[in-house]
């Protein structure tokens, strides 16, 4: 990352509204917040005029694919982490579908290290749970939990680990360090080549359907294995309203279970397959408005603890084509916080102290990350995004930082708009730009 | 009309009526010694099939011929678009060759609108079957059948209101269902699909008819039967494991004589083809003369001659049949 040389390293953010709050100043120094109050010395230090924006401990994703090591078309670590500082993260989980797969120490920590060069967020690899992705065996997780990039969260996401045993091993397994099994929730025979949500829409275009029940069931049956092994489980990507339901009572019994959402499951529906455009084309598919309505439910009353992005680049030869042979998964990193901002926040859903906590407390703490997720006090690490969430802005997919364009908001006004973001201190994007 | 032909619900009551009309003054012409019409004189029509399907493509083929268009048939089955040249590849081909319209076969639900709506091509769009989600031109046919066998010897300008139409077989893998429950809705058709549980889509309850999983109490009120194909793959657990044993589905969903004897004396029987004899009908069944299946094929020249017309000419007067 370049430094202007003219800096002291030293900022005083000035009139930021923490969490939305009265305006206050915050001395960010030695990578630290040093003091939180209103009307800071400044000193040497460089001023950051934030009159009106909403200041926000930085953004923690649990679930970004980077691509790299192999699919560098599509995005690298450096372009991704560029749009994920963009987008206010100061953190981002790694996932292991890469090619080579992140199975082994040796992948993981290539793309941490990758991470640090890029040096626009924190790169946490997420580690395979199963030799290549397969659902055959473990991987060396315990390897993976002792690398460099000391791995605790592992996940075959892309694929379900849909063997019981298997699923119950890595439970058990990842007690050991402490790791968290983050299942992507699709039981494979419900699903043989689904196309979308399987409900009306689904058989009115032709289109083979995915059935929430087969989310579910896995949901179901891993919440009763976590329970039984006393482990730690996190789901990935939670799109139906039944799937809310099986979280709240696994929470209600105290087990150890969390649950990320999607910006783009909270605010799109499957009424978007009817232009067969590949764009809205995601895995698991977008939903009905009943879900919509219940994932926003739980995310507000906690059952669904984070927001994730699933970001996922693809190139535009995977998108431009017909539905059926179009890669899933869409672009998410530069617009969840505005599509939060539109889903939970203008819908009186969520505060700003509520979006920092699940997009930024909660998920950091899933993923056991020391250094992120803290308020915005004395002593915290200066790790903060500060947005307008007043500005509107008209999503162009060509302007985006990420190297691919499959974005689902291509055209579509969002609100709020992240004007810079602070790691351990210093500016990755300031007046919305790169650094 | 709209400028592409995509769906049996592109279609409003007065668009189906004006192909039909339009179809059965084409269809003289048939009894004609000439059989060709100079009105698309010049255009081009590409066929352009990414899946086997000899008997569309010819039907096509003879329709745009005898309204005197140059025809390109394109079949991109075994070249390098099977491989995964992409769909837009193959229309930007197309459109250089400058198409006025793309008949278009494919085995992907949703590629005729993708083509049609993705600025990849200007000229119309014909879907000739996608996936398994419409066939219009085969709905076309089918209600332009049903009218000529019931309505009599004066079909021009009526609709069928009030006929009851039952479908059978594998509707959740069938464009022909799907286009045929729309248009006969739009037509006024009571349509009633029947198949076991597992090859009705989920979400049939909000589609435009009734379902039944009980033919034989479908049959004497029926006005039309018509047969879907079945895939004997389809009761494989590799295929799905719809149904048990081709026997079992046979003997519940068949069309055999037993079940033709319940049938009311002026009901029709048909099959979009290509049939499964002995599975979902019996051959006596489809050679009888209830069955339209021959006259469906007959009908289908006529029907697409009419859509390429009304799409490609402009016009909706055929001055040129008298002329
Ligand atoms: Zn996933």
């Amino acid at each position: 990352m370049r430094t202007t040389p003219t800096t002291t390293g030293r900022y005083v953010v000035t009139g930021a509204r923490v969490l939305g709050r009265e305006p206050t100043d915050l001395l960010l120094e030695d990578g630290v917040v040093a003091e939180v109050g209103p009307g800071l010395a400044r000193g040497r230090a460089e001023v950051v005029d934030a009159d009106g924006l909403v200041a926000l401990p930085g953004l923690v994703d649990l679930h970004t694919h980077l691509r790299e090591p192999g699919r560098e078309d599509a995005e690298t670590v450096e372009t991704g982490t560029a749009a994920a500082a963009l987008g206010g993260f100061t953190a981002v989980h790694a996932m292991a579908n890469t090619d080579p797969v992140a199975d082994t120490a040796g992948v993981v920590e290539q793309v941490w290290r990758l991470g640090r060069e890029a040096g626009h967020c924190d790169v946490h690899p997420v580690g395979a749970v199963t030799v290549g992705l397969t659902g055959e065996r473990l991987a060396e997780l315990g390897a993976m939990a002792e690398s460099a990039a000391r791995v605790r969260v592992f996940s075959d996401d892309g694929a379900c680990v849909s063997d019981a045993v298997l699923m119950r091993r890595a439970l058990e397994y990842v007690k050991a360090f402490g790791g968290v099994v983050a299942q992507h929730a699709q039981e494979p025979r419900l699903t043989q080549g689904a196309q979308m949500n399987e409900g009306e829409l689904s058989g009115v275009l032709g289109l083979a359907g995915w059935p929430a029940v087969a989310e579910e069931a896995i949901i179901a049956r891993d919440v009763l294995l976590t329970a039984h092994v006393g482990s730690r489980l996190h789901v990935c990507h939670v799109s139906s309203a039944g799937s809310v339901e099986i979280l709240r009572w696994a929470k209600s019994k105290g087990w150890n279970v969390t649950a990320e959402v999607t910006p783009h499951h909270l605010l799109l529906t499957d009424a978007l397959a009817t232009s067969y455009d590949p764009l809205f084309k995601v895995n698991p598919p977008l939903r009905t408005g009943e879900d919509v309505l219940a994932l926003r439910e739980a995310l507000a009353d906690g059952t669904i603890d984070a927001v994730a992005t699933d970001h996922a680049p693809h190139s535009h030869e995977d998108k431009d084509c017909e539905w059926a042979a179009a890669a899933m998964g869409m672009l998410g990193l530069e617009t969840a916080l505005s599509v939060v901002q539109e889903a939970m926040v203008e819908t009186g859903l969520l505060d700003w102290a509520g979006v920092a906590d699940r997009m930024s407390s909660r998920p950091a703490r899933i993923g056991l990350l020391d250094g992120h997720g803290h308020a915005l006090e004395a002593g915290a690490p200066a790790n903060l995004v500060l947005l307008d969430p007043a500005a509107r802005r008209t999503i162009d997919p060509f302007a985006l930082a990420s190297r691919s364009r499959n974005t689902p908001y291509a055209g579509r006004e969002l609100p709020g708009a992240v004007v810079a973001t602070f790691l351990r201190g210093v500016p990755t994007v300031l007046d919305g730009k790169l650094q | 009309m709209n400028r592409h032909l995509l769906s049996g619900a592109d279609l409003s009551h007065a668009d189906a009526l004006l192909v039909l009309d339009t179809a059965e003054e084409l269809a003289q012409l048939a009894d004609r010694p000439i059989k060709k019409l100079p009105t698309l004189r010049g255009r081009t029509v590409v066929n352009l099939f990414f899946e086997d399907s000899t008997r569309t493509r010819i039907s096509f083929e003879a329709a745009a011929k005898r309204l005197s268009a140059d025809v390109i048939n394109f079949s991109a089955k075994g070249s390098s678009v099977s491989k995964g040249e992409s769909l837009k590849d193959t229309a930007l081909t197309l459109e250089a060759m400058g198409a006025d319209a793309v008949v278009v076969r494919h085995h992907a639900s949703g590629a005729p609108h993708r083509l049609a709506h993705s600025g990849w091509i200007r000229g119309s769009v014909v879907n000739a079957g996608d996936g398994t989600h419409e066939h219009p031109t085969q709905a076309l046919l089918d209600a332009f059948t049903m009218r000529r066998r019931l309505n009599g010897d004066r079909p021009l300008g009526t609709d069928l209101t009030g006929r009851r139409v039952t479908i059978v077989g594998d509707v959740l893998h069938s464009r022909v269902a799907r286009s045929n429950v729309l248009l006969l809705h739009t037509l006024g058709a009571e349509v009633t699909l029947v198949a076991p549980p597992t090859l009705l889509p989920v979400g049939i309850d909000a589609w435009p008819c009734t379902t039944s999983y009980d033919l034989d109490g479908e049959l004497a009120k029926s006005d039309v039967v018509m047969m879907l194909r079945v895939q004997r793959e389809r009761m494989t657990t590799e295929g799905g494991g719809f149904f048990p044993s081709a026997r079992e589905y046979s003997r519940r969903y068949g069309l055999d004589r037993r079940r033709v004897a319940v049938l009311p004396d002026h009901a029709i029987v048909m099959h979009p083809g290509p049939m499964n004899r002995g599975m979902e009908i019996a051959a006596e069944v489809a050679d009888s003369a209830r069955s339209t299946i021959v006259e469906q094929v007959t009908n289908g020249v006529s029907v697409r001659m009419a859509v390429l017309y009304l799409l490609l000419s402009g016009s909706t007067e055929i001055t040129e049949v008298t002329a």
